[in-house]
């Protein structure tokens, strides 16, 4: 039994995404081999080599990989499938775009972001935004699996796989990338930041959102948002946190101005503390938080940066 | 050129669902049902571009029981042309459901299929990238903005790091995200007219699709619930426990 492992990066850096999903596929119990698909991805497949318990490294370096095209992703995977029994993805933008075009190419289910594995053939996974966990047997022969990352740990460093290197695959020609608009920060990922503090509706304009960035460069943490505070444009779309947007579960979340509907909290109920500053203090927010604040936000969120700061952070 | 839009009957988002005692599934007795909130920004997007003139037709598919007839009748009165209704009690999973997308788009022809990126009681998120595998088209998944261009689509797609815009070959698969637009409500003369809308009905056999298990549901659980926390008084207290539970500084 092999297991393959597709690695997420952004050409230069290997995303702990990678080191999540090699965690989830070693408990599939076989032999893991990792999939860089990239343009210039040296450095990704060294890393990707040192990760723990993986036995192989292929690297499928070509100009048609620049950006990950979903018909390009699909085919060059398809055409490797026979050496594998499950093919498995973190459950990323990317993932969630070509991982389902492989499956139906192979003709099998996908199992869409696991979150915990039973067997070789028995997965866990969030239905209904998390608010009811389904454990599902697969029936095909080939498995094609995404991965909820923040529901298993990194698997270490201190792996030494071999890199082979594999010709590109077919390039169905059918879109071409134009162009990417990225939010730009310093600040730590959503998905792998310790500390999350979110804005909400509550934070009435984007510029308000700079109270919050204030804290979290004190506390080292990521800026998230609500879909209200997206849709309202005070956020670019990549801060949305729950059940449509990220999911997260950081060491600390602090939602300020967030009510706590049910999709926003199927993306950050697994945080281990939890706090809400929300001045409606029957806001379902309350019901998962740990400390709850009762307060206008307008004057908690500077008392608190304030506070932060006299801790000398 | 036409446009065909799947739609899916699911509990309605505002729901809080329970897990049945028997851990068989979900319990959907009396429970709101609507239509899939990404399905109807799916269906608002096409009737968007007909209403631009860049489209001429939009039908609307549903598969499964004889109540999604009714969902049906919404896209109809949110401005679909016709519909057409795949009967089936059994569960039909998504590569299922692509399936029988695919064979009647086969049989229609249509430009576009324009579908929501995920239902959200399954959460799975495949059915559209399955769809455009089965049929060789590209996919634009995650959409947030689409506009012609030519004979091709420039497509902008909501991704981890913020945006992208690729253009795509047509015939085109399109998935929606929650930014593309927002839906409108139809109206009371709109649902009137809906009435008279034909829905077409059919059975998966009618398209030659045996609808295989991939996927056997062994139980369904409730998730871990968290323990109620407490209410702080300041921000300096709150500042104190974050310091005891180890959290910060
Ligand atoms: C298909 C679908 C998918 C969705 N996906 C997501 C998702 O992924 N993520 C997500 O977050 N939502 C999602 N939603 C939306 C979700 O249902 C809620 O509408 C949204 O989370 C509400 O955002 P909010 O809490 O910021 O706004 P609101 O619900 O309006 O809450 C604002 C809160 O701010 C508080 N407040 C206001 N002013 C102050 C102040 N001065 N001081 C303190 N508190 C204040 C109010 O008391 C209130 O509780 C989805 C909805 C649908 C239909």
């Amino acid at each position: 039994m092999t297991t393959l492992v597709i690695a997420e990066h952004n050409t230069v850096k290997l995303n702990d995404a990678t080191a999540k999903t090699v965690t989830a596929a070693t408990k599939i119990g076989a032999d893991v081999h990792v999939l860089v698909v990239g343009s210039g991805v040296d450095a990704v497949a060294e890393a990707a080599s040192k990760i723990d318990g993986v036995a192989k490294v292929i690297v499928a370096d070509d100009a048609i990989y620049a950006h990950p095209l979903a018909e390009n992703l699909a085919a060059l995977v398809v055409g490797m499938a026979g050496s594998y029994d499950a093919i498995v993805s973190p459950a990323t933008t990317i993932g969630k775009n070509f991982m389902p075009r492989v499956a139906a190419l192979l003709d099998v289910a996908q199992i869409s972001e696991i979150q915990g594995v039973v067997s070789a053939d028995t997965f866990e996974r969030p239905i209904y935004a998390g608010n009811a966990v389904q454990t599902v047997k697969s029936k095909d022969a080939k498995k094609v699996i995404t991965v909820r990352t923040t529901a298993f740990a990194a698997a270490g460093q201190g792996g030494s796989a071999a890199i082979e290197k594999v010709a590109a695959g077919d390039q169905p020609g059918l879109s071409e990338w134009v162009s990417e608009n990225l939010t730009k920060s310093d600040r730590p990922e959503l998905t792998s930041a310790k500390i999350i503090i979110s804005g909400g509706r509550g934070m009435q304009s984007g510029d308000n959102f700079h109270m919050l960035d204030s804290i979290a460069d004190k506390l080292g943490a990521a800026v998230g948002a609500s879909r209200a505070a997206v849709d309202a444009g005070f956020v670019p779309n990549d801060y949305q946190v729950g059940q449509t947007g990220k999911v997260v579960a950081p060491e600390l979340y602090i939602a300020v101005g967030i009510s706590g509907a049910i999709q926003h909290l199927a993306g950050m109920k697994d945080s281990k503390v939890i706090v809400a500053i929300n001045k409606d203090e029957e806001a379902p927010i309350f019901q998962v938080a740990d400390f709850g604040l009762v307060a206008d936000l307008f004057t908690a969120v500077p008392e608190l940066d304030a506070e932060l700061g006299k801790l000398g952070l | 050129m036409k446009v065909i839009v799947p739609i899916k009957r699911v509990v309605d988002y505002n729901v809080k669902i329970r897990v049945k005692s028997d851990q068989t599934g979900v319990d959907l007795a009396n429970v709101k049902m609507s239509m899939n909130p990404f399905d109807e920004i799916a269906i608002e997007e096409a009737v968007r571009l007909k209403e631009a003139g860049k489209i001429t037709e939009v039908i609307a598919v549903s598969i499964g029981a004889a109540q999604a007839t009714e969902t049906i009748r919404t896209a109809l009165a949110m401005g679909a042309d016709r519909g057409i209704l795949v009967k089936t009690d059994e569960m039909v999973e998504p590569i299922n459901v692509a399936k029988i997308l695919k064979a009647i788009i086969d049989a229609e022809k249509p430009d576009l299929a324009i579908l929501g990126k995920q239902a959200i009681d399954d959460d799975c998120n495949q059915t559209g990238q399955m769809l455009a595998a089965l049929l060789g088209w590209p996919q634009g998944t995650f959409a947030s903005k689409v506009e012609f261009d030519g004979d091709k689509l420039l497509l902008t797609r909501e991704i981890d790091g913020g945006l992208q815009t690729l253009k795509l070959n047509m015939p085109a698969v399109i998935t929606t995200d929650l930014r593309l637009n927002e839906p409108r409500y139809a109206s009371l003369p709109n649902i009137m007219k809906a009435k008279k809308k034909p829905i077409d009905e059919k059975t998966p056999e009618d398209y030659g699709v045996t609808i295989k298990t991939h996927l056997e549901v062994l139980k369904v659980t409730e998730p871990p619930v968290r323990s109620a926390g407490i209410k702080v008084e300041s921000v300096e207290q709150l500042v104190a426990k974050l310091k005891e539970a180890g959290v910060i500084g």
